[in-house]
């Protein structure tokens, strides 16, 4: 049993870190910051889109997790899913972001004002 | 036979025992959803150690029971998901035989992250959650990198034992 990194692990490990570095940097480069709108799915279908540039706060899924929308960003601040998870996401704000609730099956998503179909819609 | 069912057991409960440790030490690296896998070490060890198809009912067998135990309907699936492709990009890079014991664990860890993250897409009907994908490819590579250290160590002291 050789303790040493062979040749085919850095090349392996190298080959990790620079596709971790590329989605990194697309995602970056595709995400301009930007007021946008916000997509609300339960279960795969939509349920709300809401504006960003509206201060609100909205229940989702008949209040099972309460979504904040303030200056331009958008945090999930409860959740009655146990791991929380979706809570401790770090707000949302470019184009192509998401938070994601994954016992409640609730996706909160960014789409930029000018990719999106329709003007800004409330309920 | 029966030492090999026997020893079947250990593993067993040793990768029990590694999730049950795990749910004890919270190792919080400010990422949701990035933990050690200290029962990988036990699924790394048992492909250098026991026949192959032991080796993948251990992993389903660990994480169905851990599941039960620790988690829900939805870990399951989802470490289920990630146990089997994990297992299966390391044993086709074990059978290569150019890659160490670090390298393999390595690409253990990173399609863990992977598999779990192919089921999230199916399961909420998205593919934003490819944002994530960078992080969940570091994370798999630093805890496959330290997952492969401790088992090297391990297979080193083993290295007399047969199963």
């Amino acid at each position: 049993m050789d303790s040493k990194l062979k040749k085919n692990d850095w090349i392996l490990i190298l080959g990790i870190v620079c596709i971790a570095a590329l989605t990194l940097f697309v995602h970056e480069w595709k995400g301009e910051n930007g007021v946008g709108v916000v997509t609300i799915k339960v279960n795969g279908k939509i349920t709300g889109r809401y504006s960003l540039e509206e201060n609100q706060e909205i229940e989702i899924n008949d209040g099972s997790n309460l979504l904040k929308i303030k200056d331009g960003e958008a945090d999930m601040i409860s959740a009655d899913c146990p791991d929380k998870l979706c809570v401790h996401q770090k707000a949302i704000s470019k184009d192509g972001e998401s938070i994601i609730c994954l016992p409640n099956q609730v996706v909160v998503e960014i789409e930029s004002s000018e990719s999106s179909e329709y003007d800004a819609v409330t309920n | 036979m029966k030492s090999r069912v026997a020893y079947f057991g250990v593993f067993t409960a040793l990768a029990l025992i590694f999730s049950y440790i795990e749910t004890l030490i919270p190792i919080n690296l400010g990422i949701p959803g990035v933990k050690l896998g200290l029962a990988n070490l036990i699924i790394v060890i048992a492909l250098y150690k026991i026949r192959l198809p032991e080796v993948y009912l251990l992993s389903v067998v660990r994480v169905l029971l851990s599941g039960l135990i620790f988690g829900n309907y939805f870990s399951i699936i989802y470490s289920l998901a990630g146990g089997l492709l994990s297992l299966t990009v390391m044993v086709l890079l074990k059978q290569m035989g150019s890659f160490s014991v670090m390298g393999i664990s390595v690409a253990g860890g990173v399609c863990h992250n992977i598999g779990q993250m192919i089921v999230a897409m199916l399961v909420v009907e998205t593919f934003s959650v490819a944002y994530y994908f960078p992080v969940l490819l570091i994370a798999g590579l630093l805890t496959g990198f330290l997952i492969g250290i401790l088992a090297n160590g391990m297979l080193k002291r083993l290295v007399n034992v047969y199963f």
